[in-house]
């Protein structure tokens, strides 16, 4: 046992990279809804990039540390202090037996990461750890909850993480149902501003508008038919929804087009509020864009730095320039 | 979708998916089609390849397109295609019959007698003709485990509710458009809610954790309240006193 949680958020999971090979028992993958975060925390820890974390959306908790215990926060940065002394986001640290961690709100996106070391290990259900609320496998954690892990893992270290948590632009490629829908709308819906509404969890976040609704023709007699994380789904008002990775596996609502896997980081982290805009891309700029970022998460652990450098550590301390541009010693 | 649409279709869903399309509608041999036609996908164990369904006409590919190109699955796909009549294809192997106690009405299925005004019958006689109907598992989705079962009668061919019922719980057999769905957990739903069972279609806790496959076929045999009270008493595996025998061909 490794974290005691002793306070924490409505909506706080287990989640690694999911499950695949459900599909055609109606089950969809889940798993972490930004996975950029999960690579980024292993980095930090010297984890495998597989391991389980603790998924927060928009509220954090307070964790005691039962042994010695490397952690890593990352995704979406929130306030976070050990025994009262502010500790960086993006970083790993070390927690002592009996250390408080604070994690407060998130000042911006929506999903933080608490990694621990070696991983958080609760149950495997089917092949992964990942909670999918909607089908009932897993629960929120709740006061009370330990978060087992092996608790080893390298601390000091920090990333500059890239700004995926303020919404943007989200490439899509057009899907089996975009001919649904005829060209004015389809050019109407690439030249909209959409907003993150409040209807937003891990199964699908709701997008508003100014303006019309996004209408397929005969949208209500469509075959219900698979979907796929990603997918654009007009609801039966022409409301756009992005389906995330608790999503059903197949649906009767007509998608417009789906957002590149590669963009869904930043489409899960947009805030609420937050603003979104659409481009279609070919498949083939798709591929390389998706490519791109698979090559991106591979270099992650060769971007970590450490957190303080100490002048031990600095072979040519000498050649620093330590006093250049003093003018005045109470300047 | 044009008019001279040409079947099978194969179309792309999102980056990494490919759908096969046997038909724009639900039909005894798109259904046969699209089941078999996923297996064969499977049988071939096609590198690059990530996981594999069939909805009601339509078989799903998805695939990892930076080690099996968009090209080369498509062209894998048309060459299965052209193979063989797969519209004439047999069912599945190893399926099952499944007999489920069903209490039909009353307060725990309260949308029957509406169900029955809509298919035009009284209610005695909508019990009888669905208890008696056999129907088969046409696929499997929207939840886990939950099956999509048919055909029923074309005088079952009622429309979904435009009001949606805020919640059916867990084993619920609700009837629209000539089929049944049987739901692995609590949900609302525009289906008309006409009987109510003690099968569990998800079993997240066991390791037999879906009960059904594509090709099972199912009766909904009417009990009454007193006997699924007991059953659910008595029966702890999930099954809600489900009879369950192999269909040899």
């Amino acid at each position: 046992m490794t974290l005691i949680v002793h306070r924490i958020g409505p909506a706080c999971t287990v989640q690694d990279q999911g499950r695949t090979g459900y599909l055609d028992q109606g089950l969809s993958r889940s798993g972490a809804a930004d996975v950029m975060a999960l690579y980024e925390g292993a980095a930090l820890l010297g984890n495998a990039p597989d391991c389980a974390a603790l998924e927060m959306a928009g509220i954090g908790g307070e964790f005691e540390a039962t042994v010695p215990t490397a952690i890593a926060l990352t995704g979406a940065p929130m306030q976070a202090s050990i025994d009262g002394s502010p500790v960086l986001w993006n970083a790993s640290h070390q927690m002592e037996v009996g250390q408080r961690l604070v994690i407060g709100s998130v000042q911006q996106g929506s999903y933080g990461y608490l990694h621990l070391g070696g991983g958080v290990e609760t149950e495997m259900t089917l092949g992964s750890r990942a909670a999918h609320l909607t089908a009932r496998i897993g629960r929120a954690v709740r006061a009370g909850d330990r978060l087992p892990a092996p608790g080893a893992g390298t601390t000091g270290l920090k990333l500059r993480a890239d700004d995926r948590f303020s919404g943007g632009l989200l490439r899509v490629v057009a899907s089996f149902q975009t001919a649904l829908f005829d060209e004015g709308t389809l050019a109407r819906f690439t030249r909209t501003t959409f907003y993150r509404g409040a209807r937003a969890n891990r199964m699908g976040m709701q997008l508003d508008s100014e303006g019309d609704g996004f209408a397929a023709k005969g949208q209500l007699d469509i075959l219900s038919e698979v979907i796929t994380p990603g997918d654009i789904q007009m609801t039966g008002t022409g409301a756009p929804f992005i389906l995330l990775p608790e999503c059903q596996t197949t649906g009767g609502y007509p998608r417009i087009a789906t957002v590149l896997p590669c963009d869904l980081p930043r489409a899960a982290q947009t805030p609420a509020g937050g603003e979104v805009r659409f481009e279609f891309v070919s498949m083939e700029q798709a591929v390389t864009l998706q490519a791109a970022f698979d090559a991106e998460l591979a270099r992650i652990p060769g971007r970590v730095e450490p957190l303080v450098r100490d002048p031990h550590d600095i072979p040519d301390l000498l050649s620093y320039q330590l006093i250049s541009g003093m003018i005045s010693a109470t300047e | 979708m044009t008019t001279d649409t040409k079947f099978p279709l194969l179309r792309t869903v999102g980056l990494d998916g490919l759908l096969v399309t046997f038909a724009q509608t639900m039909s005894e041999p798109s259904n046969r089609a699209a089941l078999a036609f996923r297996g064969a996908v499977e049988e071939q164990q096609i590198d690059g390849v990530l996981e594999t369904s069939a909805s009601l006409a339509s078989a799903f590919i998805r695939f990892n397109p930076s080690s099996l190109s968009h090209h080369d699955i498509e062209e894998l796909l048309r060459a299965m295609l052209d193979s063989r009549d797969w519209y004439a294809a047999p069912l599945p192997a190893g399926r099952r019959f499944w007999k489920v106690p069903t209490v039909y009405g009353t307060d725990l299925a309260p949308q029957l007698e509406d169900a029955a005004l809509a298919a035009g019958l009284s209610t005695a006689d909508a019990i009888d003709r669905l208890s008696q109907s056999r129907v088969r598992v046409l696929t499997i989705g929207f939840a886990p485990g939950q099956p999509y079962l048919g055909p029923l009668g074309p005088e079952f061919n009622i429309p979904r509710l435009k009001e949606l019922t805020p919640m059916v719980p867990e084993g619920a057999l609700v009837l629209a458009i000539s089929q049944f769905v049987l739901f692995s957990g609590p949900t609302p739903t525009g289906w008309r809610h006409v009987g109510q069972t003690a099968f569990r279609c998800f079993r997240p806790d066991m390791e037999q954790s879906f009960a059904l496959n594509p090709g099972d076929e199912m009766q909904f045999i009417s009990v009454s309240r007193e006997e699924l009270e007991d059953i659910r008493r008595t029966c702890t595996d999930g099954s809600g006193g489900a009879s369950c025998k192999e269909i040899t061909a």
